[in-house]
């Protein structure tokens, strides 16, 4: 069966006035029915850049190619902007990270609410009000009947992601896209908003491509994971696997320096990863963590290979290294 | 991600300031333009005596409404041809150009000194002297410019020097409200607070902090200023309130020509022409200059 | 909301005084009234005479309270130049100038909003250009010039509208253009400087994530936030297109304040010339106040200050 969302050899450039900035470099992943991928990896790695491009909602200024984009079998590649525009709030929707400035603050929740419904299937008022109750209902929203005549200034930033992310349900899409969903939010509205999710998922059977930088997130929800770096994806495979045996040296440090909840020895030190994010303008050859790792060699200069193993892929030159080697 | 939109507008790290700034100035065509007609009508207005073929107060009166080069009638000795006294147009108007700049210029000059005092005091203090400046920029705001401007002239008389009084003491407000806000963004600053508490004089401050820094919105407000006391002075002459005759001010020449529009309509296009271009000039300057020393901000 | 209001309301009112008190000032003291009233060639016992009885001879401040008690009762004295009530004459040419501020006000809207949306929505590119030429050149075009070249294409060349005077709601078409064409730059960089912020924003982002069509996001969405400043500026226009009126009215030979003021001021009819200027400042200072209160209406934050 054909998998929900099918990405390969996005790349999107950024035209500056040096030349242009690689904001995603060759990425492919998939996402399957009723399965969290999680695209994990530090800011400025090209995460929320790889999920404008599957929606088209790049900024002007960016330009994106790419080999497959197939969502629920339909290619998206070449997709006019009507059919996108009809596709996004319907069948995928996508829900933001800052839940305090992503409603109108000229109209009423309702409003905001229904007019995706009305547009995409045609609706009338009511129908679409009992939507808008029923959902935020379900996720938890007490009052819902009153809450629709209030303003978003009027609501809690938990309360507004409830609010954004009924608002991407209110058509019963396939493919829910959540960039950084809780981190603007308090831990235990965090917990909140993720059981909801996994909850959804459950009952729906949507897909969700989930964006983090957190890796205590991708432990709870995430079936599968993909780790970027500097606009590509070093290393994949199911949660389980990458997290048993994570490969490359990036992932590790990244294990290493977060805390893990059943990772961790209780008193071992958090490592850290030395150096910086590269400059993503101009021309990119090789490893782009070669400048971090300590493990680097000549041959990391040139192109690295993607290497898969069964669940678990990467892109190192390195053999599997002892559990426990440093990266520092 | 809303800055997304700015993202073409990195420069490589490490340049110059100055680098910066001359690039940006060199790529903005409108600036060039503004620049370039400005600093014409400055050459033409210093060289006047020198580069206008006729006396523009001599009357002719065996020549006069001759029409410009271009239509039937017209002749070299008179390329823009002549007014209704017989007087060689393009000398009139290149002596025009001397008043404009010059009302222009001293307008500026008044009016800017005396906003940006009122501005950078109320700015700086705030509280009470905050208040009261505020409250008398509210008070001249809510006096009609041209009406309070027509009835001073009228009862005193008028002259340019009169015309040129008069602006500069009422046309303040814009500046006074500008570098007010400006200066208060500045102060708010740490090398203000740095500076106060080295125990720099007040003066000191105001003038070596915090002016610098609002100096290219004070540039900009200049150049707005300018060009509308370069139109209300024309205003004011067209009514026959301003600039008195024989001098050749744009506005009066306009005002004169009127009674002549409908045959010679010359006589009206061209002074008009040159106040517009003049204007369109300075404007082009002050948002150039705007554009290039706040690029997050470009409008 | 109430304080707010009242605190405003008090403000405007000292500001009011205050500038009648210096309208008052200023027009009696640049000029010697008695002198104009007694005429040309007069001799010094008329005009002493005059003085007395106008008087011209008490205190500055006894004169204004007295001007300014009369003003209250609605009583602004008689004209000198046109011999009437001077009330009920500013009364009478009142309406006209502000129907010709009405009019070039949505006029000036009319143009500069979709002109204003349309350079936003494409951002540096030719039509943002031409847009922001057109700004431009209205604002570098002398008002009474295009009135002039106005007036030559429509009344002599087309011969299609009336140049002169105001009986007809013709006699308002030209006088509405020159003006709206005056003040529509100023709006028109507002939209567009307002638009491109609003459509930089995330709730605009979170309006194409749902795949609403383009007209909706820019109408809907965006335009709805990015007036609530200019609002405020119409208000204020508006005042300021009361006084600022002078000059179209007097080349249109349109018969409201303006032309008044104008007719006034050249012959030194003093107790014209004050009521015009202290009725248009107080038309100014009650615009102003109208548009805080509505600013602040529209945006709660704005209440604390």
């Amino acid at each position: 069966m054909a998998p929900l969302l099918d990405v390969e050899g996005l790349v999107v450039d950024i035209a500056v006035h040096s030349g242009a900035l690689h904001a995603v470099r060759d990425v492919s992943f998939q996402v399957d029915r009723g399965e969290t991928l999680c695209l994990v990896g530090e800011s400025g790695c090209g995460k929320t850049m790889t999920a404008l491009a599957l929606m088209g909602l790049l900024p002007s200024a960016a330009r994106r190619r790419v080999r497959r984009l197939a969502f629920q079998g339909e290619s998206l590649a070449t997709a006019a902007a009507d059919r996108m525009a009809s596709l996004r709030g319907h069948r995928m929707v996508m829900v933001f990270q800052e839940p305090m400035t992503a409603l109108n603050p000229a109209y009423t929740i309702g409003n905001q609410l229904a007019e995706g419904h009305r547009r995409h299937l045609g609706s009338s008022r009511l129908v679409a009000r009992e939507r808008a109750v029923e959902l935020l209902e379900k996720l938890g929203v007490n009052a819902a009947s009153e809450r629709l005549r209030q303003y978003p200034h009027q609501l809690s930033g938990g309360l507004r992601q409830r609010v954004m992310i009924a608002m991407a349900l209110m058509c019963a899409p396939s493919l829910l896209i959540a960039d950084e969903p809780t981190t603007a939010l308090d831990v235990t509205v965090q917990a909140q908003i993720l059981r909801l999710l996994i909850e959804l998922q459950r009952d729906f059977g949507i897909g969700i491509l989930l964006i983090t930088h957190d890796l205590g997130v991708v432990a709870r929800v995430a079936h599968r994971v993909a780790v970027m770096y500097a606009g590509e994806i070093v290393e994949s495979g199911t949660t389980a696997a990458v997290f048993a045996a994570p490969r490359h040296p990036y992932t590790r440090g990244l294990m290493t320096s977060i805390p893990v909840p059943g990772q961790t020895p209780p008193g071992g030190r958090l490592g850290a990863i030395p150096g910086i994010v590269p400059s993503l303008i101009g021309e990119m050859r090789g490893c782009a963590f070669r400048d971090r790792c300590a493990h680097a060699l000549t041959i990391c200069t040139a192109p690295v290979a993607w290497r898969a193993e069964e669940n678990h892929g990467w892109r190192c030159v390195l053999s599997p290294s002892p559990a426990h080697a440093e990266v520092a | 991600m809303s800055d997304l939109v700015a993202v073409p507008l990195i420069d490589a790290p490490g340049t110059l300031p100055r680098t910066l700034l001359r690039r940006r100035v060199l790529a903005h065509k409108g600036l060039l333009i503004g620049v370039g007609l400005l600093t014409l009508a400055t050459f033409i207005a210093l060289l006047a005596p020198l580069i206008a073929p006729h006396d523009p107060y001599a009357q002719d009166l065996a020549h006069r409404l001759i029409p410009p080069i271009w239509q039937e009638k017209g002749a070299w000795a008179h390329v823009l041809g002549t007014d209704n006294l017989g007087r060689d147009y393009l000398s009139r108007v290149l002596y025009g150009a001397r008043i404009s700049l010059l009302i222009g210029l001293a307008v500026m000059v008044i009016s800017g000194l005396i906003g940006t005092i009122l501005g950078l005091t109320a700015g700086y203090f705030g509280g009470r002297i905050d208040m009261a400046i505020t409250f008398i920029t509210t008070v001249r705001l809510a006096m009609p410019v041209i009406l309070v401007a027509l009835a001073v002239v009228a009862t005193i008389g008028s002259s340019l020097l009169v015309v040129i009084l008069v602006l500069g003491l009422l046309r303040w407000d814009r500046f006074a409200i500008v570098i007010r806000a400006a200066t208060q963004q500045v102060r708010a600053l740490d090398y203000v607070t740095a500076a106060q508490a080295t125990g720099a004089s007040t003066l000191r401050i105001i003038f070596g902090e915090c002016f610098p820094n609002i100096l290219p919105q004070l540039v900009v407000i200049a150049t707005v200023e300018a060009a509308n006391a370069i139109l209300l002075e024309a205003a004011l002459s067209f009514l026959g309130l301003g600039i008195q005759p024989p001098l050749p001010s744009w506005g009066l020449m306009i005002a004169e020509a009127k009674q002549y529009m409908f045959f010679s309509f010359w006589l009206i296009a061209i002074p008009g022409t040159a106040l517009a271009l003049l204007v369109f000039a300075i404007n082009m300057v002050g948002d150039g200059i705007r554009d290039v020393t706040a690029p997050a901000g470009r409008m | 909301m109430l304080a707010f209001t009242l605190k405003r309301l008090g403000l405007a009112v000292v500001v009011a005084i205050t500038v009648s008190v210096l309208a008052f000032l200023l027009l009696r003291i640049s000029g010697d009234t008695a002198t104009a009233l007694a005429g040309e060639g007069a001799r010094v016992e008329d005009i002493e005479n005059i003085r007395r009885l106008y008087g011209l001879d008490r205190p500055l401040m006894v004169q204004y309270l007295d001007w300014l008690g009369k003003m209250l009762r609605g009583d602004f004295g008689q004209s000198l130049y046109f011999k009437s009530d001077v009330t009920a004459l500013v009364f009478d040419k009142l309406p006209t100038t502000l129907w010709l501020a009405v009019f070039s006000l949505l006029f000036a809207l009319a143009i500069s909003v979709p002109l204003g949306v349309l350079a936003a929505v494409h951002p540096n590119s030719w039509v943002d250009r031409l847009c922001l030429l057109l700004a431009v050149c209205g604002q570098a075009l002398p008002n009474f010039f295009f009135a002039l070249v106005l007036i030559m294409v429509f009344a002599v060349m087309l011969q299609a509208l009336p140049v002169s005077g105001s009986n007809t709601w013709a006699h308002f078409v030209l006088p509405t253009i020159t003006l709206g064409y005056y003040v529509a730059p100023a709006f028109m960089r507002l939209v567009r400087a307002g638009m491109i912020d609003v459509l930089a924003s995330d709730y605009i982002r979170t309006a194409r994530a749902k795949g609403l069509s383009g007209p909706s996001i820019i109408l809907k969405h965006a335009l709805r936030n990015a007036l609530v400043p200019i609002v405020a500026l119409t208000v204020v226009q508006l005042g300021f297109l009361l006084g600022g009126s002078v000059v179209i009215e007097t080349v249109f030979a349109l018969d409201g304040l303006g032309y008044l003021a104008y007719q006034s001021i050249s012959h030194q009819d003093l107790p014209v010339t004050q009521a015009v200027v202290t009725l248009v400042s107080f038309f100014y200072v009650g615009l102003t106040l109208a548009a805080d209160l509505l600013n602040a209406w529209l945006d709660p934050r704005i209440r604390v200050g």
